[in-house]
């Protein structure tokens, strides 16, 4: 998908995406050359079908998260997935290895608009890692929010 | 670009997508490239049919497999919304959570196995969070990544053979060729009737028509076992295993009593789809 900046035929370039409400996505391209910056409005539908291919229009600034398709989109149990600490074949953990977020931590996770996403789960995962802490839960996202002052997160 | 002049194709407009779908899309290959690069054999169940025991032959060949093979074995539930492989195989969740990716829950002889089931309460359907209406515009495209995912987020490890065990139908063994291009072939799976010849013969045909290697054919309930004698009496009529086989040029890897007991291993099937797949 290319967007063109037609009194400048030139391709415009990815400024920033938002989640406004209502289920509607938004994504702004600017032109370089003229400035001109427009808007692409999907609807709910249209944005389901769009993050169903497990993409984001602008390109992800961060890896994926593993099956986070799936813990995104799949109503299931709440305890479908685990921190490796807490099941059997964890045993051999390596405690140097970055945090891991439990399922209501990664559920919190994606209510964060997501061109901010990103930000916010360095954040928590830095202040985890720096703590030794090996998983982050919404009570480790309530302390890190009083620590470092991020009460508006 | 004046009035009246037609616009350029996408391909005439020079610089990257800054959309960036495709990039992405092509780094989801990428993925489930690298994590297939350390399994030998990724290999399909498939049948036309419903309820010809496709997964019941998929655990029997895991687990025969699994006692043979020293570098492990893998299953994937590819059956999204009718999950059953995992509870034949013993394996149960929760899913943990690690660097490397999410570890598949371990069942009998450590078989490593993935399946919506360990992620949906008991009794409870497969459903999506988001928008209710329109769904068949999107579902597709959710399921295939759900699939996609199993193969590519789930820290297999190094296996001798991973096996997909897929739902009913035509198409999905297309699917899975074109997430996993790796994929070495599909075993078919009938009953004895010509009703499940006629189904299943056009599932192999589709998947021999996207290119896909047929492994052979497994016919199930191919009468009935008495418990008490051990003399097996016929169970359907119609000799449907045989009558594929034929039509395709594939071995008929086994003809399977139907069996009310714990998952058996049919007796000469490891021989022949270890054979058929060297």
């Amino acid at each position: 998908m290319k967007f063109l900046c037609v009194n400048c035929d030139e391709q415009m370039t990815f400024q920033e995406r938002r989640e406004p409400g209502d289920g509607t996505f938004a994504a702004a391209f600017t032109c370089a050359r003229c400035g001109h910056t427009i808007a692409l409005l999907a609807n709910p539908m249209e944005s389901q079908l769009v993050r169903s291919l497990g993409v984001e229009i602008g390109g992800r600034t961060l890896d994926p998260e593993p099956m986070a398709l799936v813990r995104e989109n799949v109503v299931g149990r709440a305890d479908a997935f685990a921190a490796a600490s807490s099941t059997p074949q964890s045993a051999t953990r390596n405690l140097q290895s970055p945090p891991t977020w439990s399922p209501e931590a990664i559920d919190r996770l994606a209510r964060v608009p997501s061109f901010v996403r990103g930000m916010v789960r360095k954040i928590y995962a830095d202040y985890a890692a720096e703590r030794g802490i090996a998983e982050i839960t919404p009570a480790v996202m309530d302390q890190a929010r009083a620590d470092l002052g991020l009460e508006g997160m | 670009m004046s009035e009246g002049a037609s616009f350029r194709t996408y391909f005439e407009v020079e610089g990257e997508d800054r959309s960036r779908l495709g990039a992405q899309v092509g780094e989801q290959r990428r993925r489930v490239a690298a994590r297939l690069a350390e399994i030998r054999n990724v290999v399909a169940v498939m049948s036309g049919k419903g309820g010809v025991g496709k997964s019941y032959l998929t655990a029997a060949l895991a687990l025969g497999l699994a006692r043979r093979l020293t570098r492990g074995v893998g299953v994937v539930d590819a059956d999204l919304k009718s999950p059953t492989v995992a509870r034949l195989l013993g394996a149960a969740g929760p899913l943990a959570l690690s660097p490397e990716g999410v570890r598949p829950a371990l069942g009998n002889e450590n078989i490593r196995v993935i399946s919506t089931d360990f992620l949906l309460a008991d009794g409870r359907p497969l459903r999506w969070r988001e928008p209710e209406h329109e769904r068949f515009v999107w579902r597709g495209a959710l399921e295939a990544g759900v699939l996609r995912e199993f193969l590519a987020d789930v820290a297999w490890g190094p296996l001798e053979l991973l096996v997909i065990d897929l739902p009913p139908g035509a198409d999905g063994v297309a699917d899975v060729a074109e997430l996993a291009p790796s994929l070495k072939g599909a075993v078919s799976v009938t009953l004895p009737t010509d009703e499940s010849y006629q189904s299943v013969r056009r599932a192999m045909a589709s998947a021999q028509d996207a290119g896909i290697r047929l492994l052979g054919v497994i016919e199930n309930m191919s009468g009935y076992r008495c418990p008490s004698c051990g003399s097996t009496e016929p169970l359907f009529p119609g000799s449907a295993g045989s009558r594929l086989a034929e039509d395709f040029g594939v071995p008929l890897l086994a003809q399977v009593p139907f069996s009310a007991g714990a998952v058996e291993v049919p007796s000469g099937l490891l021989d022949r789809f270890l054979e058929t797949l060297a």
